[in-house]
């Protein structure tokens, strides 16, 4: 299947970006943006700090708009869909494109209270503890929490409620999970974890994630987009852009642009 | 080769400052006028907290001895006449104050609400944020004119004039700054991070605020609604002027109340020794009431930390 997709990409495109320009108030983060993000995969962001690769992810699924004076240019496509059309509710997009940020975020709820929270005000009406247990296998946080789901969220390690974080957003069972550095916070063995839980987690999701790590791009993901400071043409200030969006063995084998190249075998950035 | 470092140490130059041995030496000019202004702090200090300590020992002597049951729980004595007790004033603080919260306590939440979770730096909220700033300024005297110019002259409610309802629009007005500046800075603390990740799995803003982000300010906007209580509770002047007084139980929110700082404004001007002694007292449970409100406020704000 994944190689039968990967053969007709233009059937499978999640998620297009035509023309993307991000601006924060007068100054502009990222501009010209084209990309085509496929269905069931993981497709990673890389790129030195300040190009604006955590910006593109938040427009996915129109968290910017929580960011005053945060204005974006081109369109954004979610199944042919313009997302920024007039008539679309942010509250949807974000119930069908959910996201897992940088740092553990969990309520200070109850374990079993976070899960059940997401589903709850999305009007979820089956088995509430069967959707509990179940998203809590997807995110492998089961066996670590099944006896202790009354406690409090914060009680957990940091990387265990990262996980928790990513199985409160698999419980409202969205298509596509947007991850913002989901690891930058947590050790190795806790990253493995997360990495080796995305594997399963592209069988039934679109994953897109933001990792400074390049080893974690290379073991995660089938796509890479690896975005770029430039000096912006107008003199003064940067604005960062997209260099090059490849299958992730070419942009780390042999990429088209010489500063991926160089970007990838550790030469700057 | 280098001459001067190998040469020994008997040929340094002189030092440019005294050395003395490291002994402390209460006579030096630096350390007797460090302890000089040490004292002067502790002295002025201590003057701060004298009034305190003075009122709450002045007011137990004078009002702690005639507390009884009685006391809490029956009429003011006609003038002339001995005993009695102030249960009418207790109660009527009670029922005015609550009053005031119930009108005070959701504007001022949802005012607080809307600056911090909507509108946190327009125009407007800055209008509004600066309004409440000069509304907390206010004197209380001038809050108790407002109101009765607004609603006691003009008769609203049920062609009532001094009315417990009064009294309690007034209290809210004072009451109203506190608990929206509380709100306020309450909601700013709660991190971003817990409403991202509400509305990254599809909550509304509605239900963010609702369910996430008010649960977790809860106990810093409650100790702001305790503080706020406690001094409406004991405010005297916008009361004169719209609740009045009764020496008679009360008889609903549209009729005049006794209140406990009236009565003892009332009272301790009084010509009977009756009438002085039950302000003395009635201070005496005001002055416990409102300590105990803050003792209870400072318990809530514990729970910020934990």
């Amino acid at each position: 299947m994944p190689s039968a997709t990967a053969a007709s990409p233009s059937q499978s495109i999640c998620l297009s970006l035509e023309n993307v320009g991000i601006s924060y108030g007068s100054s502009e983060a990222v501009r010209g943006v084209y990309m085509e993000i496929p269905h069931g995969k993981v497709t990673a962001f890389i790129g030195p700090s300040g190009c604006g690769k955590s910006t593109v992810l938040r427009a996915l699924n129109r968290m910017n708009d929580l960011i005053e004076g945060c204005t974006l240019r081109g369109r954004v496509l979610f199944d042919g869909q313009d997302l920024y059309a007039r008539d679309v509710d942010p509250v949807e997009v974000r119930r069908r494109i959910g996201m897992v940020f940088q740092k553990p975020n969990p309520f200070p709820k109850s374990i079993y209270e976070n899960i059940a929270f997401g589903a709850r005000i999305n009007g979820y009406r089956g088995d509430m503890d069967e959707l509990v247990e179940r998203s809590l296998r997807k995110a492998a946080i089961w066996d670590e929490t099944k006896d202790k789901l009354k406690e409090s969220g914060y009680a957990l390690s940091g990387g265990q409620q990262q996980r928790l974080c990513i199985a409160r957003a698999i419980a409202i069972e969205p298509e596509v999970i947007l991850m913002d550095e989901p690891c930058s916070a947590l050790d190795p063995i806790s990253t493995l974890k997360i990495e080796e839980m995305m594997h399963e987690l592209k069988k039934s999701y679109t994953i897109v994630i933001v990792t400074h790590n390049m080893q974690q791009a290379v073991r995660v993901s089938d796509m890479t987009g690896f975005f770029n400071v430039t000096a912006n043409a107008d003199g003064d200030g940067k604005v960062g852009c997209l260099e090059e969006f490849a299958p992730t063995e070419q942009i780390f084998n042999a990429p088209n642009q010489q500063a991926t190249l160089d970007y990838v075998s550790g030469r700057f950035g | 080769m280098n001459t001067i470092s190998s040469a020994p140490s008997a040929s340094q130059p002189p030092l440019a400052f005294r050395r003395s041995s490291l002994a402390y030496k209460p006579g030096l000019a630096r350390n007797r006028w460090n302890l000089a202004f040490t004292g002067l702090a502790a002295v002025f200090s201590l003057i701060a907290v004298l009034p305190l300590v003075l009122v709450l020992a002045y007011v137990l002597i004078k009002g702690g001895s005639l507390i009884s049951l009685q006391l809490l729980t029956s009429l003011p004595p006609a003038p002339g006449l001995e005993g009695g007790g102030i249960g009418n004033a207790i109660l009527g603080t009670v029922v005015v104050t609550l009053i005031a919260s119930l009108i005070a306590i959701p504007v001022g939440v949802g005012g607080g609400i809307y600056l911090a979770e909507y509108s946190s730096s327009g125009p407007f909220a800055q209008f509004v944020r600066f309004g409440t700033n000069v509304l907390s300024g206010v004197p209380s005297i001038i809050c108790g004119v407002f109101i009765y110019g607004l609603i006691v002259a003009t008769r609203v409610f049920f062609d009532q004039s001094y009315s417990a309802m009064a009294g309690g629009i007034a209290l809210s007005v004072l009451m109203l700054p506190t608990v929206i500046k509380t709100t306020d800075e309450a909601l700013k603390l709660v991190p971003n991070e817990l409403r991202w990740g509400a509305i990254g799995i599809g909550a509304s803003r509605f239900v963010t605020i609702v369910r996430v982000t008010l649960p977790a300010a809860v106990s810093p906007i409650a100790t702001g609604v305790v503080l706020a209580i406690a001094r409406a509770a004991g405010e005297t002047a916008p009361l004169i002027f719209t609740a009045l007084f009764s020496p008679f139980w009360p008889e609903g929110v549209f009729n005049p109340i006794a209140t406990m700082s009236v009565l003892i404004y009332n009272f301790a001007i009084m010509p009977y020794e009756a009438q002085i002694a039950l302000a003395w007292a009635a201070s005496f449970v005001l002055v416990v009431m409102i300590l105990a409100a803050n003792l209870f406020a400072r318990w809530l704000g514990r729970f910020a930390q934990a």
